[in-house]
């Protein structure tokens, strides 16, 4: 099936976009929201389960404080207002993910509401942006279990029965919602794309959770609607499901305005529904109508006592935040004394951490920066992984960089060893001696390099005899080449000058 | 959350059992509609009683705050989690086809 899809031009001249962005974050407790089990990512299945999370008749649920903790810490650090008192509510559906057949989850009385966050928003050939996006609610809830579907197709529809994990259903979950963010124009796929990887930069600064958008501990639903441009209104909204990376979120948005536009220009209406992102075809496909099946009947969880968080408590935990991260970013660029656009590129590539850290190992500020966008995130992009998870870490990189310091390797031969620390062949120090990368300065080794390059080079050598020492270039060239890159530079320069002068 | 209403329709009842997924017989329905509009009215009246200055009660206890330490118990082994399933294949719940969509 082919969409048809406006320009994107055209879009913007006709139509006015609202976003709207609800986050899930999978937090890092080490039990689940209302029971004991494990939550452990990979577990075999249905290990990590009891009669609480699997809903069997009698079970108790019983709050974990730290989950709460982490909660309120996600809604201060989001500016939110927090619940002096609130309450858990069931939301009722049938669906073998959840087998108590309702998700125990927060209705109206959400703990942390009205708040914001400063996106910085990166403006092609321009300064940063500052957007405002604001929060409508964070609310505590429960993760599902996961099902697999069998059958000849392997996807939902087509599936001739599901099987089902438990593992993961009743890890606790904050869901963070933002209210209609409206006049981002141009800007609404990148601001969609900077909320919500800032607003990572958040969840991983708080500790609270591991944030991995490809291990699903952060997931994205995009709302988007269009309505006619300078009328104020607010059309018909379209919920797009499976949105697993940064990248994705821009993409997503901006196809749902192509899509949407088009639609509305052939004056059909658009159809309120869930639209599901497939990453391969960069295109979204309905899936199902909202409907009076999405009727929940929430009512209040009985089984849970009302949370009541007192001030000092709130407040305790304020005292807990993080350095706001548009402020340390701002903090970090003085430091490090980054340009804008070095410092975008450090915080697009999801490196600031990784380059403080680095920094912090011994590394001077341009070096860590060089060697996480240039060498790192490349192999990040070339292998579709994260760069914090390439198995090479800050003090690894730092490590490389002493050994460029101390004039062991040079920059080329840092990237060889690059290839080691990927292969896991040991330390840089082990994989300079294992490959043998180290540079050669000795002057016997290197002496006889030079004299091999004069005699094959006799008329570069009388122009350098003849006073014309930029023409020691050549010869350098020819030494190194003969050396596989591993000779001392300067050295070889004083050699060659020693000799012919 | 929403105010009960006063009395319910058939048909809200039938949309109610459809949601529940409680297979109704017209004749059921003919028969439980105003049953359940009786009690309705019954609770109902106990709101007329109550003024502004009572809160509803969802809770009978007046109890905040029950945590717990996050603090791993041991979980049932998977024999025992699916030993009363119907079916089990690969460690995992077997479940008919799902129509629809995941939440």
């Amino acid at each position: 099936m082919t969409e048809t899809l406006l320009s994107f031009d055209d879009v913007l001249e006709r139509y006015d976009p609202a976003l709207g962005l609800e986050v899930h974050v999978e937090l890092n407790t080490a039990s689940k929201m209302f029971c004991g089990c494990a939550t452990v990512f990979g577990a075999e299945p249905n290990t990590q389960v009891c009669p609480t999370c699997l809903g069997l008749p009698g079970a108790m649920p019983v709050v974990n404080r730290t989950a709460v903790e982490s909660a309120i810490r996600i809604g201060l650090a989001l500016n939110c207002s927090i619940a002096e008192w609130c309450r858990f509510a069931r939301k009722n559906y049938f669906y073998p993910d959840m087998p108590k057949n309702f998700q125990t989850s927060q209705y109206d009385e959400p703990i942390a509401y009205d708040g914001w966050m400063d996106v910085t928003v990166p403006i092609d050939g321009g300064d940063d942006e500052t957007f405002r996006v604001e929060i409508e609610r964070a609310h505590m809830e429960e993760d599902t279990g996961k099902s697999t579907h069998v059958g000849t197709t392997g996807r939902i529809h087509g599936a001739d029965y599901s099987l089902v994990d438990y593992n993961r259903a009743g890890i606790p979950l904050i869901e963070i919602v933002t209210k209609p963010i409206r006049g981002a124009g141009a800007k609404a796929p990148e601001v969609a794309r900077a909320y919500v990887q800032q607003l990572r930069d958040l969840i991983v600064a708080l500790g609270v959770s591991e944030a991995r958008m490809d291990q699903g501990n952060l997931r994205a639903d995009v709302n988007l609607s269009l309505s006619p441009k300078g009328s104020g209104t607010l059309g018909t909204r379209t919920e797009t499901k499976n949105v697993n990376s940064f990248r994705s979120v821009e993409r997503a948005v901006r196809f749902e305005m192509q899509r949407h536009a088009a639609i509305l220009d052939g004056g059909g209406s658009i159809l309120q529904e869930t639209r599901h992102w497939h990453e391969d075809t960069g295109i979204t496909t309905s899936g199902r109508e909202k409907s009076d099946a999405e009727d929940y009947r929430y009512f209040p969880e009985p089984d849970l006592v009302p949370v009541a968080p007192s001030r000092e408590w709130v407040e305790e935990l304020r005292g807990t935040l993080p350095e706001n991260p548009t402020a340390r970013r701002a903090r970090l660029q003085t430091e490090w004394g980054f340009s804008d656009l070095e410092m975008r590129d450090t915080v697009g590539a999801g490196a600031l951490g990784l380059v403080e850290e680095t920094i912090a190992a011994g590394a001077a500020p341009q070096a860590a920066r060089k060697w996480w966008l240039g060498e790192l995130a490349r192999r990040a992009n070339d292998t579709d992984t994260e760069i914090g998870a390439l198995g090479v870490g800050p003090a690894d990189v730092a490590a490389v960089q002493q050994l460029v310091d101390a004039g062991t390797i040079n920059d080329k031969l840092a990237r060889q060893v690059f290839e080691g620390l990927y292969a896991g062949e040991g330390t840089p120090e082990e994989i300079v001696a294992a490959r043998g990368l180290a540079i050669v300065s000795d002057d016997s080794a290197l002496g006889a390099a030079v004299d091999k390059a004069i005699v094959e080079n006799p008329d570069v050598a009388d122009k350098i005899r003849d006073g014309k020492v930029a023409a020691a270039g050549a010869l350098i060239g020819a030494v190194m080449k003969e050396m596989r890159g591993q000779a001392d530079a300067a050295r070889v320069r004083e050699l060659i000058l020693e000799k012919l002068t | 959350m929403p105010e009960s209403p006063r009395s319910i329709t058939r048909d809200e009842v039938a949309h109610l059992a459809d949601l529940a997924r409680i297979d109704l017989s017209d004749a059921e329905l003919d028969h439980l509609a105003p049953q359940l509009s009786v009690i309705l009215e019954s609770v109902a009246a106990i709101q007329g009683v109550a003024g502004d200055d009572i809160p509803p009660t969802s809770h009978p206890l007046p109890l905040s705050n029950v945590f717990r330490a996050d603090e791993v118990v041991p979980s049932l082994t998977a024999e025992e989690a699916l030993s009363g399933a119907p079916e089990a294949e690969q460690q995992r719940f077997s479940v008919p086809r799902i129509l629809g969509d995941e939440q």
